[in-house]
């Protein structure tokens, strides 16, 4: 099918952008990449009125430190992250998680904040954005306000942003050297979306698990941070004992329902295998 | 809000512009206001990849983007590859090696190939495989036109100047 009838409008800076959806309100929508957009717009589940797009906003395409977090912004391309020393260096868990994100073409197009506003709950960056303690940096026209990811994603499809609001920029945590992370999905099929995916990370001093950051996708209505599994790691010596107490609180607290992909019960399994293999396998960044 | 708006690019090294309405999509502005009909149009929703063009280098989905959206851009089509009398090297393989039947798709696993080509000269059968992934062929079962990629991997290595 092709799209409904809409008007475009293509700002250069985000000022602009704040602009046009303070005007047009409710009718607005962002096109950045497009690659979760427009398939929905050509199915015409998706028919907004004014289409906003922020492709020629270029200040939004940076990649940056800012004190202790790595800022992403707008524009970014997941392909272009996917291959930043920076990204690498400095958040190895999303650079993990890129190549399993849609497919060589959409990644070249489709934004790393974008996926995050999108929502799907199988999708992997809202569960990456979650294990990195992210904050969604959200500008209106009545200015900024940061939002932690474990108040952003509400449900399917669904987040806090208001009807005004644009992500500017996805702010994530830095990853000490010493921290080790994960990601691991299964899907049925290679680049298949996933039926159900763990993101994860963790410190340890001493042979002592010092912090755990587990966050689940594919097994819900929305991404989801898994807090009992990380409290039983906490203070753990992350062996035998403490593994099968996180993957027991892991199964415990999803609440995933069943599909033409794989039943409930399958993807509650799953987490807990996830899990477990992520902690047993997870290369130091 | 169905006003016209005119779309400037470049395609296959020639400027090229048009007046659509902002919902057009990539894919039919090349097919029906360029007339380049060597882009095909398949699910039209992202997943089949046999609109696969190259934008500002890369490979995109034509059918994800709209035409307004991509003024100014730089589009490469399956068009660009053959010259009058001589098949681009990659068309070559992918004769020599049957990995086409109905050749719908054809277009689409070119452009992925030469992305692939330009950015990996020496790709091993899984970067072959992972790149491939953008295209769905639902006649050859992918063994040829991976043995073809490979085999036109070889032969852009042979024809390049050392």
């Amino acid at each position: 099918m092709k799209p409904a009838p809409f008007s475009f409008v293509a700002p250069e800076s985000l000022d602009e952008v704040v602009q046009a959806l303070a005007e047009h309100g409710d009718d607005a929508q962002i096109l950045a990449g497009g690659q979760s957009l427009v398939p929905l717009m050509n199915l015409r589940l998706a028919r907004p009125e004014v289409v906003v797009s922020i492709n020629r906003c270029h200040e939004l395409d940076y990649i940056r430190l800012v004190d202790d977090r790595l800022v992403v912004g707008a524009l970014v391309r997941q392909i272009d992250a996917e291959t930043s020393p920076l990204v690498q260096a400095e958040c190895p868990l999303l650079a993990k998680a890129l190549p399993h994100v849609g497919l060589p073409a959409t990644r070249n197009r489709g934004t790393v904040c974008g996926s995050l506003a999108h929502c799907d709950p199988l999708a992997e960056l809202p569960a990456v954005a979650l294990a990195l303690d992210a904050e969604l940096v959200l500008t209106s026209a009545a200015g900024e306000r940061r939002v932690p990811a474990d108040d952003f994603f509400l449900t399917e499809m669904t987040t806090c942003i208001e009807p005004g609001e644009v992500v500017a920029a996805v702010a994530l945590a830095r990853q000490d050297p010493s921290e080790r992370s994960a990601l691991h999905e299964v899907s049925n099929g290679g680049h298949a979306f996933p039926v159900g995916g763990v993101a994860l990370r963790w410190a340890t001093v001493d042979g002592v698990c010092t912090m755990a950051r587990i966050a689940a996708f594919g097994v819900g209505s929305v991404a989801q941070r898994l807090g009992d599994a990380e409290k039983a790691l906490v203070g753990s010596d992350l062996g035998p004992e403490a593994i099968a107490a996180a993957v027991a609180a892991a199964r415990a607290e999803v609440n995933p329902t069943g599909d033409i992909h794989a039943d409930a019960d399958y993807r509650r399994h799953l987490v807990g295998v996830l899990l477990e293999r992520g902690l047993l396998e997870g290369e130091a960044p | 809000m169905n006003d016209e708006v005119r779309v400037t690019v470049t395609v296959n090294g020639r400027r090229r512009e048009a007046r659509v309405e902002p919902r057009r999509l990539l894919v039919d502005f090349l097919r029906h206001d360029l007339g380049l009909t060597g882009t095909h149009i398949g699910c039209e929703q992202g997943v089949c990849g046999a609109c696969t063009v190259l934008l500002d280098g890369r490979t995109a989905r034509s059918c994800l983007h709209f035409a307004v959206a991509v003024d100014g851009s730089d589009i490469r089509t399956v068009e660009d590859l053959a010259s009058l009398d001589e098949l681009h090297p990659i068309q070559e393989m992918f004769h020599r090696k049957h990995a086409l039947q109905c050749g719908f798709c054809t277009p689409g696993f070119l452009l992925t190939t030469v992305e692939l080509l330009e950015r990996t000269a020496e790709p091993d059968e899984g970067a072959i495989r992972e790149a491939l992934m953008n295209n769905v062929c639902r006649c050859t079962g992918y063994a040829n036109i991976v043995d073809a990629v490979a085999e036109a991997a070889v032969e852009l290595r042979r024809r390049k100047p050392a």
